[in-house]
């Protein structure tokens, strides 16, 4: 079996566990009480693991480095957190008929549309920015996410500089490690489709793909608009989990967080950003008693590990997994 | 007009500012053709060092006039600055010479995160204050101006610096050399340019001049803090990239340019209907409008690229 498939499977019986692990005192199965902490650090690499696969589709796959993640990852939380928090009350009274299920629906909906808003915004930003090509690109996505950042502040109706409060906690071990399964899923497969070779080629040699006749920037757009999509996933889920938002939370230093989690799994390889992901939540808790230490070793890995191995700590050590099929050049 | 010329002013000295910082990224994107994320945060430092310099000095140059000591803290800074902008290019960038540009600009967001991490290490998260090295004092200029002695001040050494750096680059050899690399660098390494002595040169430079423009920072602001430099360097970046990156005319011209629209985008946010809290927006507005439709900038020459 491939990694892939290994790890989707390993992703999606932990998701299809912990649907009985509510974290809630009412929780249907009562043997599943799981300690808050553990809970919140295992939805933080849930939803980590999101947007580490999301960004690793642009950041990876496609070679297009983009430093705006956390912009789009706002723009999921505000937009769900506008239906649950701000207009929670009219929509739970418009899906009253639902009777108990209508919390759990209009969540579903907000997640949905989080996503949805992202993906917009991926392709508002997509369209001029993506002719631009490599550290440029890369200042552009990180102007956008500010952008999107200083809007965000300068709006009173979504809480501006003070953040929204009160979010109503629905985000479960469930959903997040499902639509995690889902991410690693649709980008794995889209990356191995005969569609989805065209990533590769725009990454490889963007010049000789424009010359077998690839639309690289159609290429480039839907690679940024996929990663929107779950980006905007990931920020709702977070906004659900954590029920406080901020513009701060979403500045570029969150961005960087991804980015250094796609770097350090290997650009281009999703089990070993899974992997890195997961991997970072939980070192965060383990050093958190070392906060200031923990940032300086970090940025020291990095630098370390682009001199000494760019191709990240476990991306090519998948390669050596049985039944492989070789992908990359 | 008069609040109009007001806002010229501190436009134009916030300008100067971005101008200084502007041309560490032009330069070095010059010889080695990458953007230095990490400039920002040498800026950064340069306030720092220029505190300290400041407190060790005192009890030295008490009795010596104002400006003289003032003079000493900038060179102190700028010399720190200078030396620890070789270091970073000799420690982190000289090994990825030959490698992608995107493997040096992830090392170069490495280092920046490191600078500002070790700085909140070693400084404190915490705003500090800064010493103010000349007593401010209203210069009173016609028809009820405001232009306080250091916003004068930093327009003069900053013109003085400039006119510098134009004598380095157009009249010495270094100058020729950086030139030379700029236009083409292995044509400049047969014609036995030294590569690494112009690239730790231009870093060294560039870092001197942010260094000068952090202690012209902290003296308007008079607050300095670890993060203090990230968005002063990305704007200085948006103003590089406005002139032309790799232009140094250009990259003045652009620095003056956004500091002078950033300013009369805060003094007229009422009138233009917007928030002040938009002023950080404005920079990277420009940058994307530039991009989109003149990605070579003002001064800046359209380079094809080659199969």
């Amino acid at each position: 079996m491939r990694p892939r498939i290994i790890l989707l499977l390993v992703i999606a019986a932990f998701a299809s566990v912990s649907f009985c692990f509510t974290g809630h005192p009412e929780a249907a199965w009562p043997l599943a009480q799981l300690d808050d902490y553990l809970l919140n650090i295992l939805l933080m690499a849930g939803i980590n693991v999101i947007l580490a696969v999301s960004l690793n589709m642009v950041n990876g796959y496609t070679g297009q480095f983009s430093l705006g993640h956390a912009g789009f990852m706002a723009v999921g939380a505000y937009g769900s957190a506008a239906i649950t928090q701000i207009q929670g009350k009219v929509l739970l009274e418009t899906f009253g008929f639902l009777g108990a299920a209508a919390p759990v629906f209009l969540f579903s909906l907000a997640v949905l549309a989080g996503g949805i808003l992202a993906a917009l915004a991926g392709l508002a930003v997509g369209l001029p920015s993506l002719r631009l090509k490599g550290d440029y690109l890369a200042i552009v996505t990180l102007g956008f996410g500010e952008i999107i950042r200083v809007m965000l502040q300068n709006t009173e109706s979504l809480g501006g500089a003070r953040g929204l409060t009160g979010i109503p906690p629905r985000t479960t071990l469930g959903w997040t490690w499902a639509i995690a399964a889902l991410s690693v899923y649709c980008v794995g497969s889209l990356v191995r489709s005969t569609y989805g070779r065209g990533f590769l080629a725009v990454r490889d040699d963007e010049i000789a793909a424009e010359a077998m006749g690839i639309h690289t920037t159609a290429y480039k757009v839907t690679a940024f608009v996929v990663g929107s999509f779950f980006a905007g996933l990931a920020g709702a889920l977070y906004a659900h989990m954590i029920c406080y938002i901020s513009p701060e939370g979403f500045s570029f230093m969150k961005s960087v967080d991804v980015v250094v989690m796609v770097i350090l799994g290997g650009m281009g390889s999703t089990a070993g950003v899974t992997l890195a992901a997961i991997g970072l939540t939980f070192l965060n808790e383990v050093l958190r008693q070392m906060q200031e230490y923990r940032m300086v070793a970090f940025s020291l890995l990095l630098i370390v590990l682009m001199i000494t191995r760019p191709q990240g700590l476990i991306g090519d050590l998948a390669r050596f997994l049985p039944g492989r099929r070789r992908l990359k050049p | 007009m008069n609040e109009f010329l007001q806002q010229l002013i501190n436009g134009l000295s916030l300008g100067a500012i971005y101008a200084l910082i502007a041309l560490g990224y032009t330069m070095v994107y010059g010889v080695l053709r990458f953007i230095n994320f990490a400039h920002g945060d040498v800026f950064m430092v340069g306030a720092f060092s220029a505190m300290y310099a400041a407190r060790w000095m005192a009890p030295h140059t008490a009795a010596w006039p104002q400006w003289l000591s003032a003079l000493c803290v900038l060179g102190a800074a700028m010399l720190l600055c200078a030396l620890l902008g070789i270091l970073v290019e000799r420690l982190a960038y000289k090994p990825l010479r030959e490698r992608p540009r995107l493997t040096v600009l992830i090392t170069a967001i490495g280092v920046s995160q490191l600078l500002e991490y070790t700085a909140q290490l070693v400084f404190g998260a915490a705003p500090r204050g800064f010493p103010s090295l000349i007593t401010t004092r209203s210069i009173a200029g016609l028809g009820g101006l405001h232009l306080s002695n250091i916003q004068a001040l930093v327009l003069l050494v900053s013109a003085l610096l400039l006119a510098g750096l134009h004598f380095i680059v157009m009249r010495t050899r270094m100058g020729l050399a950086m030139r030379a690399m700029s236009l083409n660098p292995t044509a400049a390494m047969l014609m036995g340019v030294n590569n690494s002595v112009v690239i730790s040169f231009t870093f060294g430079l560039g870092s001197a001049l942010a260094a000068a423009a952090a202690v012209f920072y902290a003296s308007l602001y008079q607050a300095i803090d670890p993060f203090m430099g990230v968005m002063p360097g990305m704007k200085a970046f948006v103003a590089a990239v406005l002139g032309g990156i790799g232009s140094l005319p250009g990259a003045m011209a652009g620095g003056l340019i956004l500091g002078v629209l950033e300013t009369l985008v805060v003094g007229y946010s009422g009138l233009l209907g917007i928030s002040p809290g938009y002023r950080d927006a404005v920079a990277f507005v420009l940058l994307i409008l530039i991009l989109l439709f003149k990605p070579s900038g003002l001064f800046g020459k359209l380079q094809r690229e080659k199969v």
